[in-house]
C-alpha cells in the first residue's frame, strides 16, 4: 500500500493502469482529457499491453468500445459532458448487449449555455440507460469504484456495463491523498477477463445485435436486462467487502454519518458529501441532531436499505448537484422521495439544489439548507419543496 | 483470384433464407465480397436493409461472426473489433488470423456514417469497407442521400410545381475516400463480377484500410424490375455513370473505358428507371442536358486522373 499525492484523475488513470485492459479507446473532453492523455503515455512507454483507438469522437469511443468489448477484449473508455451526451444513443446498445464495459465519467455541466465546470447533469440524464452508476466522493473513492468496477460489470450474474463518477475539478483536477494497491494485488482482485460469445470465436461465429422488432423478443430482453441490474445490488455489495478485505476500504451502496439519532438528516452524492459531513459534525457540536447519508449506488437504486436507513427522520433534505426541468425536484431528490414513499412512516422532504456549472458551494449554504430544514421538523410552513443554494435572484 | 468456379463451389457465407428483396443488389455484391475473403471474418452492418434483414432474432443469415450497433458507426465499431483482435492476438488469446468488413448502405456510409469511416480508416484500422451504394435511404421507404443522383424522385426530394426531383448532383465519396490516402479504394459493379472479387480480393489482402463502393440497383426505389438489376448496374458503368477505377497507394486505373458510341447516354440508362420518370415529360430537356454534362465532366476528370496519377 502506498500514499500518493495525486489528482482525482490521476488516481482513475493509475487505477486502470494497474488493471491493465486490452483495449482502450478514448477521445479527450474536458475534465475527463487528463485520463486520455495519462493512458496514451502509459501505452507509448510500454508500461500497459493495452491497444488504444484515439478515436474521431466519443459516439465513435462507445461504438469502438462496444466492438472491441463483443469481440472478447476487456475494454475502457472515460468521458464528461458533452462526450457524455454525444455516447448517448450508444450507452443504451452496450447495456442491452450486456457488455461489461467500464467507464469512468468525470462529471460536468452539459451546455448550453457551455460551461466546462461541474455537475451531475451529464451523468444523472444518463441514469436510465441501462448502466450500473457508481458515484465516488473523491480521488480515493474514485480509484476504489473504477477497480471495483470491473468485477461488478463482469460478474456472471450481471454482465452490465459500469459508470464510475467523480466530480470534474473539484475531484478530478485536485491532488489529495490517494492509497493505491500494489499492482499484483489489483491484478490479482480482478482477476482474469473471460469473455462470452465473443466475435472473435472462430469455432462458434455469433450474430451480435440483431434485429428484434414486432413479434420478436424486445420486451423479454429489456426485462432480461432489469434482472441483471436487480442482481448488480447484492455482487456490488460482495465486491464492496471483498475489496475492504484488501484494502481496508468497504463499501456498500452508500455511507451515512450521525444517522442514528437524527431528526434530521441531509443526503449528498459526489465531493459535496465531504462538505456536509464537516457540517454535521460542526451542527452536531452545537446540538442539533442532524446526520447525513452520501449515496453511492445511483444504478441499481438501493431503494428499501436507504428507506431502513432514513425511517427514523422526520425532515429529510436532499442535495442534488443537477435539476430536472419540469419535476418535483432533481433526480436524487425524486428517487429517495419514491424510496420514502414505500415505507410506514413519511418524513417531510425538500430539495435543495446547488453547484449547477460549478457554482461554489460553501458551508453556510449548507447551513442555510438545515435551517430551512429545522423550520419544517418544528412544525413550520415551508412554502417551497425545491430551493436551489447560492443562486443569484432577480 | 481462384477461378469463378471454384468460388462458386465454396460455402455461402450469407445464407439464402434472409429477408432482401427479390432482385435487391445488396446480397449479390455482398455475396461476391465475402466469396473471396481469405478467412474467417467479422462483418459489421451499419442499421439498414442488409442488417434488418439477415438478422431477424432469433435467426441470422451470416455463417460469420456479425455485429451491428447503430447506424452511423459500421467503422467505429470495427475498428474496435479489429484492434480487440491485435490485442488478443498478441496475447495468443486468439490464433487464427482474421478478417474485418463493414457493411453500409449510402445513408450509413455517405452521410450519417462518414465522420465514423473518416476516423476508422485515418486510424489505420485493417479492414475494408463496403459500401452498396442504392442511392437513397431505401430502408425507410425511399429519402434522398447524398448519394442520391440529380434528378431522381425520392419521397424527400419530390416531384412537384417547384421542384424537379433531387436538386443536387451526388457527393464523390470515392473520391474523398482516395483523399484520405489510404492503400487502396475502388469502385465496383455486380454484373462485372471478376472485377468486383479482384478488387474485394485485393482489398482483403492489403493490410490496412480499404474501401469499396459498388453500385447496388434497387428495384423498389429506382422503381425497376427486379429482374433488371444486373442489366441496370452495366449500363450505369457503360454510361459512365458509374465509372469501375481503382485508386491503389494513390495511383489511378480505370478498369473499364467504353471507346466510341459504346459509351451510352445517361439518358438511355435512366428512362429504364421509374425515379427519373419526371424527366422525360416535356419541358425537362434542359435539365437532362445537364446530368449528361455532369457524368461527362466527372469522366473527363477521372481519365486525367488516371493520366497524372
Amino acid at each position: 500500500m502506498a500514499r500518493k499525492a495525486i489528482t482525482g484523475n490521476g488516481a482513475i488513470a493509475l487505477a486502470l493502469k494497474q488493471v491493465e485492459p486490452d483495449v482502450m479507446a478514448a477521445y479527450p473532453i474536458t475534465p475527463q482529457t487528463e485520463i486520455a492523455q495519462n493512458y496514451a503515455q502509459f501505452v507509448a512507454d510500454g508500461a500497459v499491453k493495452t491497444e488504444y483507438i484515439p478515436v474521431e469522437s466519443e459516439h465513435s469511443a462507445m461504438s469502438a468500445a462496444i466492438g472491441s468489448c463483443a469481440a472478447g477484449a476487456r475494454t475502457i473508455t472515460a468521458t464528461s459532458s458533452q462526450g457524455f451526451a454525444l455516447m448517448w444513443e450508444m450507452l443504451f446498445i452496450a447495456a442491452s448487449l450486456r457488455l461489461p464495459l467500464t467507464m469512468p465519467v468525470i462529471t460536468r455541466a452539459l451546455s448550453g449555455p457551455i460551461n466546462i465546470h461541474c455537475d451531475h447533469s451529464d451523468s444523472m440524464g444518463g441514469r436510465d440507460c441501462g448502466w450500473i452508476q457508481l458515484y465516488g466522493e473523491d480521488g480515493q473513492e474514485g480509484y476504489d469504484n473504477a477497480i471495483q468496477a470491473f468485477r461488478i460489470a463482469e460478474h456472471m450474474d450481471v454482465r452490465l456495463p459500469v459508470m464510475t463518477m467523480i466530480d470534474g475539478f473539484i475531484i478530478s483536477g485536485a491532488i489529495g491523498p490517494v492509497e493505491t494497491l500494489p499492482d499484483a494485488e489489483v491484478k490479482k482482485f480482478v482477476g482474469d477477463y473471460t469473455a462470452l460469445n465473443p466475435l472473435l470465436n472462430v469455432e462458434n461465429p455469433v450474430t451480435i445485435g440483431a434485429f428484434d422488432s414486432l413479434g420478436g423478443w424486445y420486451f423479454e430482453h429489456k426485462v432480461a436486462q432489469n434482472r441483471a441490474m436487480e442482481n448488480a445490488m447484492k455482487v456490488i455489495e460482495e465486491v464492496g467487502a471483498e475489496y475492504g478485505k484488501l484494502s481496508g476500504r468497504a463499501y456498500s451502496h452508500f455511507k451515512t454519518h450521525q444517522i442514528e439519532d437524527a431528526e434530521i438528516v441531509l443526503v449528498a452524492i459526489g465531493s459535496a458529501a465531504g462538505n456536509v459531513k464537516t457540517m454535521v459534525d460542526t451542527l452536531r457540536a452545537e446540538g442539533k441532531k442532524v446526520g447525513m447519508l452520501k449515496v453511492r449506488t445511483f444504478r441499481p437504486f438501493p431503494y428499501e436499505q436507504i428507506r431502513a436507513a432514513l425511517s427514523g427522520a422526520k425532515v429529510i433534505g436532499v442535495m442534488d448537484r443537477s435539476d430536472s426541468y419540469g419535476a418535483q425536484g432533481g433526480p436524487l431528490f425524486t428517487e429517495i422521495s419514491a424510496a420514502m414513499f414505500g415505507g410506514d412512516t413519511r418524513p417531510k422532504m425538500f430539495n435543495f439544489i446547488y453547484g449547477l456549472g460549478g457554482r461554489d458551494i460553501f458551508p453556510d449554504d449548507i447551513r442555510g439548507a438545515v435551517e430551512t430544514l429545522e423550520q419544517a421538523a418544528a412544525g413550520e410552513q415551508v412554502s417551497q419543496t425545491r430551493h436551489y443554494l447560492n443562486v443569484r435572484e432577480g | 483470384m481462384a477461378k469463378p468456379k471454384e468460388i462458386a463451389n465454396k460455402p455461402e457465407r450469407l445464407t439464402g433464407g434472409h429477408r432482401l428483396c427479390a432482385g435487391c443488389g445488396a446480397p449479390i455484391n455482398v455475396r461476391q465480397v465475402m466469396s473471396v475473403c481469405p478467412g474467417p471474418a467479422v462483418v459489421s452492418v451499419a442499421t439498414g436493409c442488409l442488417e434488418v434483414s439477415t438478422t431477424i432474432y432469433p435467426y441470422t443469415a451470416w455463417r460469420d461472426s456479425m455485429i451491428h450497433s447503430a447506424f452511423e458507426n459500421a467503422s467505429a465499431t470495427i475498428s474496435g473489433v479489429e484492434t480487440a483482435y491485435r490485442a488478443l492476438k498478441k496475447q495468443g488469446k486468439v490464433k487464427e488470423d482474421m478478417y474485418f468488413v463493414a457493411f453500409g448502405g449510402d445513408g450509413g456510409t455517405y452521410d450519417i456514417g462518414l465522420q465514423s469511416l473518416s476516423g476508422a480508416v485515418e486510424r489505420g484500422h485493417n479492414f475494408v469497407y463496403v459500401c452498396y451504394d442504392n442511392g437513397a435511404y431505401m430502408n425507410t421507404g425511399f429519402q434522398r442521400s447524398s448519394a442520391t443522383p440529380c434528378g431522381a424522385w425520392t419521397t424527400t426530394s419530390p416531384v412537384g410545381k417547384e421542384a424537379a426531383g433531387k436538386q443536387q448532383n451526388r457527393k464523390d465519396l470515392t473520391a474523398i475516400l482516395a483523399a484520405h490516402d489510404i492503400p487502396y479504394a475502388a469502385t465496383a459493379s455486380p454484373h462485372n463480377f471478376k472485377d468486383l472479387m479482384n478488387k474485394a480480393e485485393k482489398a482483403f489482402t492489403t493490410p490496412g484500410p480499404a474501401f469499396l463502393n459498388v453500385i447496388s440497383p434497387c428495384p423498389r426505389g429506382w422503381r425497376t424490375p427486379g429482374d433488371q438489376t444486373i442489366a441496370l448496374a452495366k449500363e450505369a458503368v457503360q454510361s459512365c455513370y458509374w465509372p469501375l477505377y481503382e485508386v491503389e497507394n494513390g495511383k489511378y486505373k480505370i478498369n473499364y473505358k467504353p471507346k466510341g458510341d459504346k459509351k451510352t447516354p445517361v439518358a438511355d440508362w435512366m428512362k429504364k428507371q421509374g425515379r427519373f420518370a419526371h424527366l422525360f415529360k416535356p419541358g425537362n430537356k434542359a435539365l437532362l442536358e445537364d446530368i449528361q454534362a455532369y457524368v461527362d465532366r466527372k469522366w473527363e476528370e477521372l481519365l486525367k486522373k488516371e493520366e497524372c496519377l
